[in-house]
């Protein structure tokens, strides 16, 4: 089944996602970034969005983000997320398309499917890259990511087997209109490509106020580890309140389920561009810090002057959050009451 | 009889771990070894489901020999027995080759009827074992779960979505990746740890799995680590200093004058 | 750099272990919680029944792990170092367990022995009275025969885990008239007809473990209820007194492990005089004080405990110098840490008062200290006089 040979194997493709017919953010950020590397492979940029009820004006919307081709998969099977369907389907047509590039969205849709995909295909997947550019001389596709811990970055190429795979975070990208045309196509889906093991008897949404809130805010208050104590989010809360702004959180924070799993800011959770970011008790490891994107005020509240938060912070101040928080939140609440609102 | 394996990975405990500054490079000294903190959840969620059913849980791990110790971890929470998949050849994969390790030695050992694993590694941090191992086991697989219910050879899982969470089913056997909050691990127990101690663990070999040395370790990997470096932030740095009325007071001048606050 | 080695066994070690992580993991980061609602800890103690810790000293046979007094320590010296008032909840179950494993007929032990073991049933043990504390033959609570029914009327006080345990060991006079050897054992179960609970005492520390009145108003408990003979009640109080006063000085030396390394630790970072405080000698002979007394603690309750398990007769005054020295060390040593964190060591935002305030409790419980002084002194008299 592996096909180590790179020729025959052309184009970049982006794999959209819908939510309820509607195109998330985080597809146009990857139909840019596709468009510009087959710019640079001198190729064809795809969209591929599969689903159900999806109207003419999400392939527009795609083609004036940059894809030269869209290729719409409309089957009622597709109208629920099933993660043996939806890989099967992505395998399917890439094995008939054979394009040299793959990215997804490393969402929790994305993330779950394109392993199985990644397996089938027995190729390469980098999960959760900020970073992707071509090497000239040979075409291969430079994955950046975030390294474990501290404040390392990894390149990640994957020089033979092809496609190459890659889920990249929503808002790390950026989405830009382009004066393109492109043209629609609907492949077929064999009926054998829709058979699932499982079944999505419920859907529930909720929440996605607060979580879209934390990514849109313009001021962000983070809690780190070192906030010790759970009762000091609610003080978190009172100062993101008083600021107009939403509450995020380290890997840490949302491991002990001290918030939900939704404020995690990070590689593998949710990436924001306030104006401001207030971190408290932040280590500043960089599978976190990779989340703050764009930001221009940065402080830092951390009790251990070696943090590394305080190398990136704009502000640091070096000291425990217990003492610090309290009187912050005061003086914001009494600035904040003196300027009309 | 239902038989569950939890495949769990031995990582750096974070507590220990510490970086060259100059570097960003992780200082292997003094760095302690622990059981991937969600692959306690997935333990946790094979034990609930032995509480109320007849089970036997197989717990396996890929990495070296002292691995043996997060294993033996394991058997004392509760695990019925346990494999080691340790080989030089194995070093150096990436999650592709790991998921052709899992899937021989699972299909060594029988056929199962649920395979848990935890979403995503402390270290690797790609979510990509549990699905992909899925597809080597012909399984559905399901992501990010957050509640599990096993009623006969129907498993429901709650699990995330961008938007909220999904209610799905499956039929045994399928493999599901569970994330922290689905439940809190169980201590070990002292019969436990004394079982444990002398429990007997099969180390098999990628000859004793069948493998060819092609698809393993870092010849079995198609992505390859070409260098790392340390990223520099353009920032003001500025500390402020006093006590904590003070460092308060010149940040909140400084955000006033910016214009944020 | 060498530390004291006292050469546990494997499965010793596992104790440690265990006992470690439960205290790190579960008790630590919930202890002020604990503290400050006094609330009982009921996840926890799901926590140390599923970790096998409740039958340390109870046979094999019984569900338990079959060991002794000084594994028992161990376990308590390390869920102290979490929150003695866990510990005290935890310990007060052996209390109730170990009479039963000494003096229990077989049918008693198969009937309550396992699950005091498994945990799913808390024990306690109840001998103290308003008017008898420290004079322990002044208990006033009464055991009447009638018919196939023993009827207990009295009320104890102080009772650690009254109301939340469910086997209890009580110590009744029978026969008021033979002094001392009037007094007889009994287990009562939460439930039995008569017997009742007070309210939940406000204490000045150990406040996640509950404190009550037990009241029996003619509580009618079957005959065979009765725990060893009619009259052993004293020997069995005292002989079950002396297995866990060695306990109760493990308690301090765990209590007192973890404020001397909350004070290390803070005299390691808190700068004053633009140097840390821990390089003042002021501070650094506290500390030294503090780790060898602490030291010297352990190794005596070590000593004494592998005494008893080696062999129990006669053990009063060993155990109670045990009991004696590590107490008074625990709180010197929390005294001590509070002093070296100066104002923060008085504020709740750290855990030290919390511990001051709970190590008050050791050298009042299970026999004051100055009644562990008396047998001390009284053995010595008795010891002098053979010679």
């Amino acid at each position: 089944m592996r096909d180590i040979s790179k020729e025959g194997w052309r184009g970049v493709w982006a794999v959209a996602e819908c939510h309820e017919g509607c195109l998330m953010p985080v597809s146009l950020e990857l139909v840019s970034k596709a468009r510009e590397l087959a710019d640079k492979l001198q190729t064809e940029a795809t969209a591929v969005v599969f689903g159900h009820g999806i109207s003419g004006a999400v392939c527009d919307t795609l083609m004036e983000y940059g894809a030269h081709v869209v290729q719409l998969v409309e089957h009622e099977a597709l109208a629920v997320f099933r993660d043996d369907v939806f890989a099967r389907v992505l395998t399917g047509l890439i094995l008939s398309k054979r394009p040299e590039i793959v990215l997804a969205p490393a969402t929790y849709t994305g993330k779950a499917y394109m392993p199985r995909v990644q397996t089938m295909l027995e190729t390469g997947l980098t999960a959760g890259c900020l970073e992707l550019d071509i090497r000239s001389d040979d075409r291969v596709l430079i994955q950046t990511r975030a390294a474990w811990g501290g404040n390392l970055f990894v390149n990640i190429v994957c020089p033979d087997a092809r496609p190459q795979l890659v889920t990249v975070s929503p808002n790390v990208m950026i989405a830009r209109r382009v004066v393109a045309e492109g043209r629609v196509e609907r492949p077929e889906v064999p009926f054998e490509w829709l058979k699932s093991g499982m079944e999505v008897t419920e859907s529930v949404h909720e929440k996605q106020d607060e979580a879209v809130r934390l990514t849109k805010a313009d001021v962000v208050v983070v809690a780190g580890r070192g906030i010790e104590k759970r009762e000091n989010l609610k003080l978190l809360q009172e100062l993101a309140d008083a600021l107009g702004g939403a509450v995020g959180a380290t890997r840490a924070i949302t491991d002990l389920g001290w918030l939900p799993e939704y404020t995690q800011i990070g590689q593998t959770g949710v990436t924001v561009s306030p104006r401001l970011c207030i971190t408290f008790g932040v280590s500043g490891a960089v599978q976190h810090t990779v989340g703050l994107r764009n930001i221009d005020i940065l402080v830092a509240v951390n009790k251990d002057p070696a943090a590394p938060i305080f190398e990136m912070a704009t502000y640091g101040i070096v000291a425990d959050v217990n003492k610090i928080l309290p009187v912050l939140l005061e003086q914001v609440k009494k600035i904040r009451c003196k300027s009309p609102a | 009889m239902l038989n569950i394996a939890v495949c769990i990975k031995q990582v750096p405990d974070a507590r220990t771990v510490r970086f060259d500054k100059e570097t960003g490079m992780m200082i292997r000294e003094g760095v302690e070894t622990i059981i991937n903190p969600v692959d306690l959840n997935a333990l946790e969620a094979a034990l609930a489901i032995k509480d109320g059913h007849d089970a036997r849980i197989h717990v396996l791990t890929m990495g070296p020999p002292s691995a043996d110790k997060a294993l033996r971890d394991a058997l004392s929470m509760g695990a019925d027995q346990a494999y080691l998949l340790s080989d030089r050849a194995f070093a150096g994969a990436d999650t592709l080759a790991t998921t052709r390790v899992l899937a021989a030695a699972l299909k060594k050992i029988g056929q199962m009827d649920m395979v848990v694993c935890g979403n995503q590694s402390v270290d690797g941090d790609t979510a990509q074992v549990g699905p992909g191992l899925a597809v080597r086991l012909e399984m559905p697989s399901v992501a990010y779960v957050n509640a599990l219910e096993l009623t006969a050879d129907t498993l429901k899982c709650i699990r995330m979505t961008g938007h909220g969470h999904d209610t799905v089913l499956m039929k045994t056997p399928c493999l599901v990746t569970v994330i922290p909050s689905i439940n809190t691990p169980r201590m070990p127990s002292l019969k436990g740890k004394m079982k444990a101690k002398s429990a007997g663990i099969p180390v098999w070999t990628a000859n004793d799995l069948g493998l060819s040395m092609n698809d393993i370790g870092l010849a079995g990997s198609p992505t390859r680590v070409l260098n790392t470096f340390v990223r520099s932030f353009e920032a003001r740095r500025e500390r402020l200093e006093g006590d904590a009325d003070a460092q308060v007071a010149a940040l909140c001048e400084r955000l006033v004058a910016a214009g944020v606050l | 750099m060498a530390q004291v080695n006292y050469f546990l066994t494997e499965e010793q070690q596992m104790i440690v272990e265990l006992a470690r992580k439960i205290a790190i993991e579960k008790i630590l980061p919930i202890r002020a919680r604990l503290d400050e609602t006094e609330e009982f800890p009921w996840e926890i103690m799901k926590d140390l029944a599923q970790s096998d810790l409740f039958g340390i000293y109870i046979p094999e046979e019984y569900g338990g792990i079959g060991k002794g007094c000084f594994e028992t320590c161990l376990a308590l010296e390390q869920l102290s170092y979490g929150c003695i008032a866990v510990t005290t909840t935890f310990a007060a179950s052996a209390l109730g367990g170990y009479p039963i494993v000494m003096f229990g007929s077989d049918e008693q032990k198969k009937r309550y022995l396992p699950d005091i073991a498994s945990g799913s049933r808390l024990g306690a043990f109840a001998l103290t009275e308003a008017n008898a504390g420290s004079d322990a033959a002044g208990i006033q609570t009464s055991a009447v025969e009638d018919g196939d029914y023993w009827v207990l009327n009295g009320t104890k006080q102080w009772i650690t885990s009254a109301g939340d345990a469910e086997i209890y060991t009580v110590i009744a006079m029978t026969d008021r008239h033979k002094g001392p050897r009037g007094a007889t054992a009994f287990l009562v179960e939460k439930g039995d007809p008569g017997f009742s609970f007070g309210k939940k005492e406000k204490k000045m520390g150990l406040r996640a473990s509950s404190t009550r009145e037990m009241v029996f108003t003619d509580c009618r408990i079957p005959k065979d209820r009765i725990l060893g003979k009619r009259g052993q009640g004293f020997i069995i109080a005292l002989k079950t007194l002396d297995f866990a006063r060695p306990g109760i000085g493990a308690i301090g030396v765990g209590l007192s492990q973890a404020a001397l390394d909350e004070a290390v630790s803070y005299a390691k970072q808190r700068m004053q005089f633009g140097q840390y405080i821990i390089s003042f000698q002021a501070i650094q002979h506290m500390l030294a004080d503090m780790a060898t007394h602490t030291e010297a603690a352990r190794s005596l309750v070590y000593a004494v405990a592998r005494t008893i398990d080696a062999d129990s007769r006669d053990i009063a005054k060993i155990s109670a110098m045990a009991k004696l020295f590590a107490t008074d060390v625990a709180m010197r040593v929390t005294t001590d840490a509070v002093q070296v964190l100066g104002g923060y060591g008085y504020m709740k935002d750290y855990p030290v008062e919390k511990m001051m305030r709970d190590a008050k409790v050791l050298q009042i419980y299970e026999g004051t200290n100055q009644i562990q002084r008396n047998v001390i002194g009284q053995a010595l008299n008795k010891e002098y006089s053979k010679v």
